[in-house]
């Protein structure tokens, strides 16, 4: 038997396709490690298993359920900032000043606000109904946001014109990774609540509204978040190449020991997550799950709440996409609300679950580390060609390739474009397809 | 009067600009949708792409001598729109003709349309560079139109510029043209019977690969204005439209996907509700000051929302429509 | 020569196949009536002759060539029409325009036509600015099968044209359909009011599981009294 020959025979049985391409990988791993670095290596799987983590939570989301989400960057945003306030220093600036008994007048006001809409909602009990009941709907929903503008406004420029922002509550990152997770969750739950019933293009673009107003949110509201000046740095649930040195440990090494320390806590964190999300897979949950997913009209008219296992499904993901916002933020040290885009943070996320295989978590952990390092490396190597296509073009007179830095970033832009757009034609179930398991 | 003046300036006039923008934008991801139904989030990205083709062909026709009375880069549309519609239906013809081939869902397509996306992204950052370039490729300047307003007690003018004024004309003789296409021709009404019913028009004989061709070639060359006019506007740079897709969506399902002239007053609608939205009241409003009692003047800036927020209120209002009422106001195609 | 000719048809859409050699023949004289039980391939069949579905074996001769897997757009101008059973009508779209998309094929002037359809049924000149999706349920089908007539067809073809009808409206129907055969226009449909078709059939045809099972006028097959038990309630 030819070498092609049994190479093809041996891909079509899952298992044995599942393990040679996770050899290619820790090949390609291995590779971009001697080219690149020990350090630098580090850096790429650190991010590399958070993103992996989030990938898993995607696809609870789509895999599992077929439930489109867009709003993967508003997540990672969320699961950043609630890490921030959890485990950033305490800034005593802001406890010794108004600052809380502003913010706490805000809070009533909101809650006042809130009461004012539920009442309003409620109004049918006394005989309001119809046009009269949408209107007073209407008219406390704006009374109810002018009162909390009325009172945040002051309290946001009085906040950030002495304390700069509230600053964080000093806890361990970790509990922060879990803050982020807790948070994501409450945002998903009300997400989740008014969107679900929409068809999938839809849903498509309303989560990516809100994705876009979560990211205004963060982005703008300075007084909790710090805004556009970011907050660094932040503090790590493992030791910093900082405190290594201060052992005694030179600098690269430091680095080397310290991601080292950090990746070894991620992975942790991933492989929990792996075995939970394997076994609610295999066990009554996930076939239910999929039954719903493969014809939700058939599942529904068989007893089963629908929409209260697709919430569940799209909670229990964007837990996974706060925590690994959450990690991200951390490992990278500062929270800086500009730096999340639609490509980075959702769209990739989107490849990474195509082609590793929506439905095999397998496979989208393998997705996440490919598509992550075929990204980086995407800048460096499309450098080497711009440097050397820009000697060639100076030789000819034409003049040097101006700008190759920004440039040779947007390659991985492309090139993400033309893996995701080759996966669809060519291996539209991914790299390890959904194996569907036969119950006996 | 002044007051009056400046929500002329400051409201009607930049809401019509972004209305028209939006609007153009809004028919090309309406009719796709009505066509092939998906939702073609490379829209965006087809707006700027044919702005570059414009750039390109004017930096051309600079370089080449050519001094002329207006914009370059109106000047060259023509050839422009008809450049960007051959591309789009390159676009389709790789990436989702063979999807829709082999019976994809229109999710698949919805994704393709990311990766294509993103291939545009990259490429035209990695041809263009990714600074922001002036429209005025022959160093043109952006005539300033001021229209005295001191016959009507006003002190300053109402001020219109030259892009804007072209905008305009060009939107209405589009929406003009489209509705006389849509409503008069025959392959116009094959567009809408394809629209409303796919397998009736094809069992009517309708030739709905032609139909196909037809909306993208109409979606590129709106795809194409849109983009030169916002370049016109404000000035070229590779997120152009990117960062406006979303509001443009917004406008065609408010508008009711699938329907054109749903995405045209959608468009507008959207417009003016963001412009509304972050309009400084006070501005007009001072003459009350004068009224008011003592301690009761009006703040400084009464805004309904920040200005850093003026994007989001077309996301909310989107949001909201979507949970209200899906099919938009015009009740596009539902299902 | 038969107008249309079908021989030993197997097709279906990728899986088993659904029909499993159907034999037809028409004249354009003929009235044809496909009747028979549910899934019995009758529907499918008209959807074979129109393109819709997958021919893998068998032909489906019209005006003297094969015609099997031909797509629509190519049947429509040489004279086949075919108006479906649901969803038949653009509902957004003016009766008139309804009318013009079923002339989307024809390059020459089609008042004519238009004229012609209008007389057959006058209701849809007075409504012929309203958009079809306001009609009734009758008046819908008299649009459907106007738009099919636009492409002055020399074969058309109902897929359950009295669905859903009241009685009276059937009876109208039925009747259209025997005026238009009269303007020389064949006719091939199928339909569950089997015994009530059949009446006025000059060609019936029994299709069970994909095959035929009985062939004959219309009147035959009433009278067969196998027929009769097994396949029109006895």
């Amino acid at each position: 038997m030819s070498l092609p020959a049994s190479l093809s025979a041996s891909l079509q049985s899952p298992l044995r396709r599942g393990l040679i391409l996770f050899a290619a990988m820790f090949v390609i791993v291995v590779i971009t490690g001697v080219m690149q670095g020990g350090a630098s290596i580090l850096l790429i799987l650190t991010q590399a298993t958070a993103f992996a983590l989030i990938a898993l939570g995607l696809n609870i989301q789509w895999g599992y359920g077929g439930l489109f989400n867009f709003a993967i960057m508003g997540f990672l945003m969320v699961g950043g900032a609630s890490t921030v306030f959890l485990s950033y220093p305490i800034n005593p600036d802001f406890w010794t000043s108004d600052g809380p008994l502003m913010l706490g007048r805000a809070l009533l006001a909101f809650l006042f606000g809130l009461c004012l809409v539920l009442l309003a909602r409620q109004s049918h009990r006394i005989g309001i109904t119809g046009k009269l009941k949408t209107t007073l709907v209407v008219i406390a929903w704006f009374a109810g946001y002018i009162l909390y503008r009325s009172q945040i406004d002051p309290a946001a420029a009085y906040i950030e014109s002495t304390a700069g922002f509230v600053g964080g509550l000093g806890l361990h990152p970790v509990l922060g990774w879990a803050f982020g997770g807790l948070v994501s969750a409450i945002i998903a739950f009300y997400i989740g609540k008014v969107s679900l019933g929409l068809r999938t293009d839809y849903l498509a673009i309303a989560t990516i509204g809100i994705s876009e107003i979560l990211r205004a949110l963060i982005k703008n509201m300075d007084w909790l978040t710090r805004g556009t000046m970011t907050v660094s740095p932040m503090p790590w649930p493992t030791p910093l190449p900082q405190n290594l040195q201060a052992m005694g440990f030179s600098i690269s090494e430091s680095f080397i020991y310290a991601r080292l320390g950090f990746l070894a806590l991620a992975v942790l964190i991933l492989v929990l997550a792996f075995i939970i999300v394997q076994r609610a897979y295999g066990g009554p949950w996930g076939r239910m799950m999929r039954a719903i997913r493969d014809n939700h009209i058939a599942a529904g008219s068989m007893g089963k709440d629908v929409t209260g296992r697709q919430l569940e499904l799209f909670i229990f993901g964007s837990i996974l996409m706060g925590i690994g916002g959450a990690m991200l933020a951390t490992f990278t040290q500062i929270f800086d609300p500009s730096g999340y885009q639609p490509i980075n943070h959702t769209f990739m996320l989107w490849v990474m679950v195509i082609v590793g295989g929506a439905g095999n978590n397998w496979g989208v952990v393998l997705g996440a580390f490919l598509i992550y390092i075929v990204w980086v490396i995407s800048d460096p190597l499309a450098q080497l060609i711009f440097v050397n296509l820009s000697v060639l073009t100076d030789s000819l007179g034409w003049g040097a390739i101006p700008e190759i830095d920004s440039r040779a970033l947007q390659m991985r832009v492309f090139v993400l474009g033309v893996v995701i757009t080759i996966a669809l034609r060519y291996a539209p179930r991914g790299l390890l397809p959904e194996t569907v398991r036969r119950e006996g | 009067m002044d007051e009056l003046i400046f929500f002329i300036n400051r409201v009607l006039i930049s809401g019509t600009v972004l209305g028209s923008i939006y609007a153009l934008g809004a028919i090309g991801i309406t009719l796709i949708f009505g066509i092939l139904r998906f939702a073609h989030f490379a829209h965006g990205d087809m707006m700027t792409m044919g702005a570059f083709v414009a750039f390109v062909l004017a930096s051309a026709l600079a370089a080449a001598g050519v001094v002329l009375p207006l914009p370059m880069g109106f000047v060259v549309l023509p050839v422009a729109m008809i450049i960007t519609a051959l591309l789009a239906l390159g676009i389709d013809k790789g990436f989702y003709a063979p999807l829709r081939a082999r019976g994809a869902k229109p999710v698949t397509l919805l994704i393709a349309s990311i990766g294509v996306t993103l291939m545009m992204q990259g490429l035209l950052r990695l041809i263009f560079g990714s600074s922001t370039k002036s429209m005025y490729v022959a160093g043109e300047s952006k005539d300033i139109f001021r229209i005295d307003m001191s016959w009507a007690g006003g002190t300053r003018p109402i001020s219109i510029t030259e892009p804007q004024v072209i905008m305009f004309v060009v939107t209405a003789l589009i929406v003009v043209a489209l509705h006389l296409f849509l409503t008069r021709s025959r392959l116009g009404k094959a567009m809408r019977a394809m629209a409303d019913n796919a397998a009736l028009a094809q069992v009517s004989g309708i030739n709905t690969a032609l139909v196909v061709r037809v909306t993208w070639v109409i979606a590129g060359s709106l795809a194409c204005v849109a983009g030169t006019m916002l370049a016109l506007d404000v000035a070229l740079m590779p997120d152009l439209a990117f960062n406006i897709v979303l509001p443009i969506f917004a406008a065609a399902i408010v508008g009711g996907l699938g329907h054109a002239y749903g995405a045209i007053v959608g468009g507008f609608l959207i417009a003016f509700a963001e412009t509304l939205a972050v309009f400084n009241w006070t501005a007009v409003l001072r003459p009350l000051n004068a009224i008011l009692p003592e301690g009761m003047a009006l703040p400084a800036n009464l805004a309904l929302v920040p200005t850093e927020y003026k994007l989001t209120v077309a996301f909310v209002i989107l949001v909201v429509t979507l949970l209200v009422r899906p099919t938009g106001i015009f009740k596009g195609a539902s299902t | 020569m038969a107008l249309i000719e079908l021989k030993h048809v197997v097709g279906g859409y990728g899986g088993a196949p659904i029909l499993n050699g159907v034999n037809i023949a028409i004249e354009k004289s003929d009235i044809g009536v496909i009747v028979g039980p549910n899934g019995a391939g009758k529907s499918t069949t008209l959807k074979a002759i129109f393109g819709l579905l997958k021919v893998t074996g068998g032909t489906i001769e019209f005006g003297g060539e094969n015609i099997a897997n031909s797509l629509p757009d190519r049947l429509v101008p040489k004279g086949l029409s075919f108006v479906p059973q649901e969803k038949n009508v653009f509902t957004s779209m003016s009766v008139e325009e309804n009318l013009e998309m079923g002339a989307f094929t024809r390059t020459d002037d089609f008042s004519g036509t238009m004229a012609w359809v209008y007389e057959m049924f006058p209701v849809l000149k007075e409504k012929r600015r309203q958009p079809a999706g306001e009609l009734s349920g009758g008046q819908r089908q008299m649009v459907a099968m106007g738009r099919a007539l636009m492409s002055k067809p020399s074969l058309l073809m109902l897929d359950e044209p009295s669905a859903g009808l009241s009685p009276r409206y059937v009876i109208e129907i039925f009747e259209t359909i025997q005026r238009v055969n009269q303007e020389g226009v064949g006719i091939l449909m199928v339909e569950q009011n089997a015994r009530q078709a059949l009446a006025f059939a000059s060609k019936g045809f029994v299709l069970a599981q994909g095959q035929n099972r009985f062939t004959g006028t219309g009147q035959e097959l009433i009278d067969d009294p196998e027929v009769a038990k097994s396949f029109l309630g006895g």
